[in-house]
């Protein structure tokens, strides 16, 4: 059936998760009023901007067949050193924001070098960075910094009017970040590159292509993006502490294999990384327009749905290798694979 | 060969301890108070008990070249558990059947969560780093949904006993550890599961071609590390009266992992030390009770770990060896293998 | 066609590996429009002559020239840039990527800094048109295409990168008859195109049916250049194996006479596809068979079967007249059948583990979980075995990794005698292990055979099997092709005859 419709086995992950979405938003509006709002779609942007950030970022390490668990700290320490530098040394935003934007792409920059020059599997490496950027947290300070900034203010509370409904910046931040992730993904040699290892990283190396240096600036970019992530979460929350989105790798994570992306690499999109996200939104909305339901059910269910497409992603790579040993083995080409038309010579 | 392989770990055990001599001279003391030994040290092995058993789980899992990333959250599932059963108001503290009954349900919650993540590596083959992520996400959710999001606070007095009380002087909990790690001692050393997992996770392929069934293997060591996460999540929540669905065992399984590290077993898999793991339990410990009573902020204890796990995962990697200690020759590899 | 100069050179290459000379005093020439086949056993040096020529390796002596100018090759980049591809078994290719983005990726076509795909599916879709004649939709993703195709569009890849030299390193191993007559027109069209071609490959009808010239290696040495019209298969593989035509006539002095003794295990057509025909195979007890046939002739693939390392496709196997099902290694330990794997280090020892540990591994597998050995009594049984087999050193608790090779295979045969099968399969037992150890492997198979057990020996040293075997079965391009009996004054010349077929 799927061939008559002549959809990839390999995009059907991706499908599914727009489905999935498309499914859940359905049900919140026809069970709860005032969920069909313009509103509502968008809050999904505005308390995940962060989170679309970060996904952007752990979908290119994830298509390598990496995994970057140092973000959620990274966060807390972008947010307490832009707090600290803004309040205690009064720095102005304009250089408070680069520095901080420096911090989470130096540590991604070493957790990369780390991993590709000393052979480390890059989740113990990240594990060291997710400590070391949340003890760094809590050396500059143990208590929560609020940040009273003009320019911190007007990029938390303004809002971009879209039709009767509005945005925050923020939202802009991360759709910008999404199509650069998607352009970079798609239409430069390093995006390719990405994938390209993710498939196989002994061909890429074979193929002649830079492997090495793609996989220091894919940690760097992660680290980069957890940066920004953490300047837009000090937005949102306007203030830094070392306590600050504790655990979000794991949402992250989850986000992104929502979104249809392999964790074995080599398979995914940064736009399915963003539906994920807004999936795991749509699950918290529903719960608070429920109301009876209590805040846990989305850990529960996010795990669910993890395990719905860990599995189900199993079922596919055991399905390609069936189909692939059948392929190599069949006498008959034309059977197995794609009509092959050879020329008479 | 076990002096050797030991020796690291308990040097540094020893220099940290004997740092605390030099803040505190009283630090080596151990009184009785109120027929029970107290003491700096007393403490640090009884503060040390969850981590301790969590990490001897963690050692087999990683000696067959998997982790198991849910045992904070386990430790969390069966704290709720027993405490949902001794937190019902009421209980008298004259019948033992609400504890037994609390136990029982948190181990037996504790050995499904395990064979939940064991059937996913060895049955479905999904990788061990991403199967027990699931748990590790949903099982906090799981234990909320058993405390109802609450803090539950446990008057219960017998289940008090477990993490807080006393036998032969010494906490009731340092027994419960020896129990386990006898248990542990046992299984591989007694029977021949210690060395089925250490040569599966040395080098599978030869493994199945020998005959050994590896899938059980994975089964069991995963179901053992959920087993040893259950009994560490008693005892957190007896010895704090309260069940934390949301914070207890939060980060355990980072701690476990470097224990294990720490105490020479490789993440790569095959030989494991169960005593190196418990002195590397008792490291991270006594760090964080020196860093505690010497007066620095205990935060500094996130970066201390990250550099701890940074330098024994370097010196493991044989391109670090190669690149940065290059010239030594490979005896002096593997010494510091040994020492790793 | 050969009347022209080499468009490359390689003189006395030198290639020293820690305790190994790799690779002494060889040479190779290659002439456009000619395919070229290496040729050599395990261990000849053809895949470190590959390595050092494509920039893998750095040799350690002798030149490299291209089109008359000497080149340095150090990395696999340059050697790409310098027009020189290869194509390995394993398509080394990205299998989530389509089909052209493995053609193009990594010199993209761009439009305004970014990448034009149209332009990629359209050149790809030209390139293996004009050059390879397959039309196939190239934006679908390479694994959706039989090896056969992946294989094809690994060439094209290379022939994008303007290739002058092509190295096709085994590249028809999985394929089938269908697709190795497809790859060979293409190889025909490119080398009318004048690209010179090197082909490596261990189906001798193959290289007869394709290559125009032959260079044979032996143990890292160069033993000559032929033309393979001029070259009978019988002394090829005379100069494979090393050993010249007289010495082979002469017959084996020390035969064993088979005395006899019932059928232990009947293999009925049992076959794997693209690995084993269909063949029959009965194992006497007290008899040793010898597997004899070039290296990926599938001696070890028919010997995986019996042992359950791989699920046969096909087949029956009977064991004292009774029907079995042999799918997994234990349930052939179970059925009293033990395989010593011709990878010693991937497939035979647990590295981490003591000579003891890894000697009572397949006994304690057998008795399972909770009837462990006492460590007494594993003491005694490794002291005993030890003794009898001269381990060296004679510490149990060694770890085996830090033992020689000989050493190494005594204490895997030693874990397989404690099990005290009825069959024992040994592939390659003497392979890389010194002379001492050598003869003391085959003493004890004799003795052991002489106690009742059967032994199927896989070996590339002809004399090996002629001295120790009642019964040699030869295998050639995946086919069981004869059985002799080791009575009669056979000798290696006609096992040789049968390896190479097509006389």
């Amino acid at each position: 059936m799927l061939k008559r419709l002549n959809i990839n086995y390999k995009h059907l992950p991706i499908l599914v998760t727009v489905g999935l979405f498309i499914l859940m938003y359905i049900f919140g509006s026809m069970r709860y009023t005032g969920f069909m709002s313009s509103q509502v779609f968008l809050n999904l942007f505005i308390n995940n901007a962060f989170l679309i950030i970060l996904a952007v970022g752990m979908t290119f390490v994830i298509l390598t067949g990496g995994i970057d668990l140092s973000v959620g700290s990274v966060i807390a320490l972008t947010s307490m050193v832009a707090a600290d530098l803004i309040m205690n040394a009064q720095l102005s935003p304009w250089l408070v924001i680069p520095i901080s934007l420096l911090v989470g792409t130096t540590l991604g920059l070493i957790n990369g070098c780390i991993i590709h020059f000393f052979n480390i599997q890059p989740f113990i490496v990240t594990l060291a960075g997710l400590f070391l950027a949340r003890g760094l947290a809590y050396l500059i300070n143990i208590e929560s910094i609020a940040i009273t900034d003009p320019f911190f203010d007007f990029m938390a509370k303004t809002r971009i009017p879209i039709g009767d409904s509005f945005i925050s910046i923020s939202v802009v931040i991360a759709l910008v970040v999404v199509l650069i992730g998607v352009y970079l993904a798609h239409y430069t040699n390093f995006g390719r590159t990405v994938y390209a290892i993710g498939g196989s990283e002994q061909s890429a190396v074979l193929m002649g292509l830079p492997v090495g240096r793609t996989k220091i600036l894919i940690y760097t970019f992660s680290g980069f993006c957890a940066s920004l992530a953490g300047l837009v979460f000090t937005f949102y929350m306007l203030s830094g502490y070392a306590l600050h989105a504790n655990g979000m790798e794991l949402d992250v994570i989850a986000s992104v294999v929502i979104g249809g992306t392999l964790l074995t690499g080599g398979v995914g999109y940064v736009a399915g990384s963003v539906i994920g996200v807004l999936i795991l939104g749509v699950i918290q909305t529903i719960i608070i327009f429920e109301g009876t339901l209590s805040s846990w059910w989305t850990k529960i269910a996010i795990g669910v749905l993890v395990l719905a497409f860990i599995v189900f992603q199993r079922i596919l790579v055991v399905r390609s290798n069936v189909k692939k040993a059948a392929g190599a083995n069949n006498v008959d080409i034309k059977e197995s694979s794609p009509p092959l038309k050879t020329k008479s010579m | 060969m076990i002096k050797s392989r030991l020796f690291w770990p308990i040097l540094v055990l020893v220099l940290i301890l004997l740092l605390n001599l030099f803040f505190d001279p009283g630090f080596f003391s151990v009184e009785v108070r109120g027929g029970h030994l107290t003491g700096s040290l007393i403490d640090i092995l009884n503060r040390g008990a969850p981590l301790i058993l969590i990490a001897i789980g963690m050692t087999l899992v990683i000696a067959t070249a998997g982790i198991d990333l849910s045992v904070g959250s386990v430790v969390a599932m069966a704290g709720a558990m027993a405490a949902f059963v001794v937190s019902k108001p009421g209980l008298s503290d004259d019948s033992l059947v609400p504890l037994f009954t609390a136990l029982a349900l948190a181990i037996g919650l504790s050995v499904v969560a395990g064979m939940w993540n064991g059937l996913l590596v060895s049955r479905i083959g999904v990788q061990p780093i991403v199967a027990t992520l699931i748990l590790m996400v949903a099982g906090r959710g799981i234990a909320q949904l058993i405390t109802n999001g609450q803090i539950l606070t446990i008057y219960y007095e017998p289940y008090s006993f477990v993490g807080g009380g006393y036998l032969l002087m010494l906490p009731f909990s340092i027994f419960i550890v020896a129990a386990v790690l006898a248990l542990a001692l046992f299984l591989t050393r007694k029977t021949s599961i210690g060395l089925f997992i250490e040569s599966v996770g040395s080098n599978p392929e030869a493994s199945r071609l020998t005959g050994l069934n590896s899938k059980n293997i994975l089964l069991m060591v995963y179901i053992f590390s959920g087993f040893c996460a259950g009994i560490g999540g008693i005892i957190l929540s007896s010895n704090v009266s309260a069940a934390d669905g949301n914070n207890a065992g939060l980060w355990f399984e980072l701690d476990a992992i470097l224990a294990v590290v720490i105490g020479g077993t490789s993440l790569m898999g095959g030989k494991f030390h169960l005593m190196g793991t418990v002195i590397g339990a008792l490291i991270i410990q006594s760090l964080t009770t020196t860093i505690y009573s010497i007066g620095i902020p205990p935060e500094v204890n996130l970066v201390v770990k990250a550099v701890v796990v940074l330098i024994v995962c370097l010196l493991q990697s044989p391109e670090f060896r190669k690149k940065v200690l290059g010239g030594l020759k490979s005896k002096a590899n593997r010494d510091a293998k040994g020492v790793a | 066609m050969s009347a022209k100069t080499p468009m490359l050179r390689m003189d006395g290459i030198n290639k020293v590996f820690p305790g190994v000379k790799a690779l002494t005093n060889v040479n190779f020439r290659l002439f456009p429009g000619e395919v070229h086949a290496l040729m050599g056993e395990n261990g000849a040096g053809k895949s470190t002559l590959v390595k050092v020529l494509t920039g893998v390796y750095a040799s350690d002596g002798g030149t490299v020239t291209l089109e008359g100018k000497p080149i340095q090759i150090t990395t696999p980049l340059e050697a790409q840039e310098f027009g020189i591809s290869t194509v390995y078994q394993e398509v080394n290719l990205c299998p989530n990527l389509s089909v052209a983005e493995n053609i193009f990726v990594g010199r993209e076509p761009r439009k305004r800094g970014r990448i034009d795909w149209k332009e990629i599916n359209r050149r790809a879709e030209e390139l293996l048109s004009t050059r390879l004649n397959l039309n196939i939709d190239v934006t679908r993703e390479l694994d959706s295409y039989s090896v056969a195709i992946q294989q094809m569009i690994a060439i094209a890849r290379s022939l994008n990168v303007s290739a002058k030299v092509l190295i096709l390193d085994e590249p028809t191993s999985s394929l089938d008859t269908n697709e190795v007559e497809q790859l060979f027109a293409v190889i025909r069209k490119l080398k009318s195109e004048g690209l010179a071609i090197v082909f490596i490959s261990h189906f001798l009808d193959q290289i007869y049916e394709i290559s125009d010239r032959i260079t044979v290696l032996r143990n890292g040495n160069w033993i000559g250049e032929y033309m393979t019209k001029e070259l009978p298969r019988l002394e090829l593989v005379s100069k494979m194996i090393g050993k010249e035509l007289d010495v082979l006539a002469e017959a084996s002095s020390n035969k064993r006479i088979f005395k006899g003794g019932e059928s232990f295990l009947q293999a009925d057509q049992v076959y794997k596809k693209g690995k084993i025909q269909p063949f029959d195979l009965n194992m006497n007890r007290g008899e040793i068979v010898g597997l004899a046939g070039l290296l990926g002739s599938g001696r070890s693939e028919l010997a995986r079967l019996l042992f359950g390392a791989d699920k046969s496709d096909g087949g029956t196997i009977k064991i004292n007249g009774k029907k079995v099902s042999l799918n997994s290694p234990k349930q052939a330990i179970t059925n009293g059948i033990a395989f010593s794997s011709e990878n010693r280090k991937t497939e035979g020892i647990i590295g981490d583990l003591s000579i003891r540990e890894n000697m009572i591994l397949a006994i304690q597998g057998v008795k399972g979980w909770f009837r462990y050995i006492p460590r007494k009594k594993q003491n005694e049984i490794v002291d005993e075995y030890i003794k009898l087999l001269n381990i060296n050193p004679p510490n149990p608790e060694q770890l085996i990794k830090n033992l020689s090779g000989g050493n190494q295979q005594k204490v895997l045969l030693a874990r397989w005698l404690i099990t005290n099968p009825e069959l024992l399969i040994l592939d390659e037992p003497t392979r890389g292990i010194d002379v001492g150890a050598k003869a003391e492997i085959q003493k004890l198979m004799l003795s052991l055979s002489e106690k009742g057990m059967s032994i199927l020996f896989i070996s590339a040293e002809l004399e090996e099997i002629l001295r120790t075997c009642q019964r040699i079965a030869v295998l050639r391009d995946h086919e069981k092709v004869s059985e002799l009996e080791n009575d009669n004054g056979i000798t290696q010349q006609d096992i040789m005859k049968e390896m190479a077929g097509g006389m």
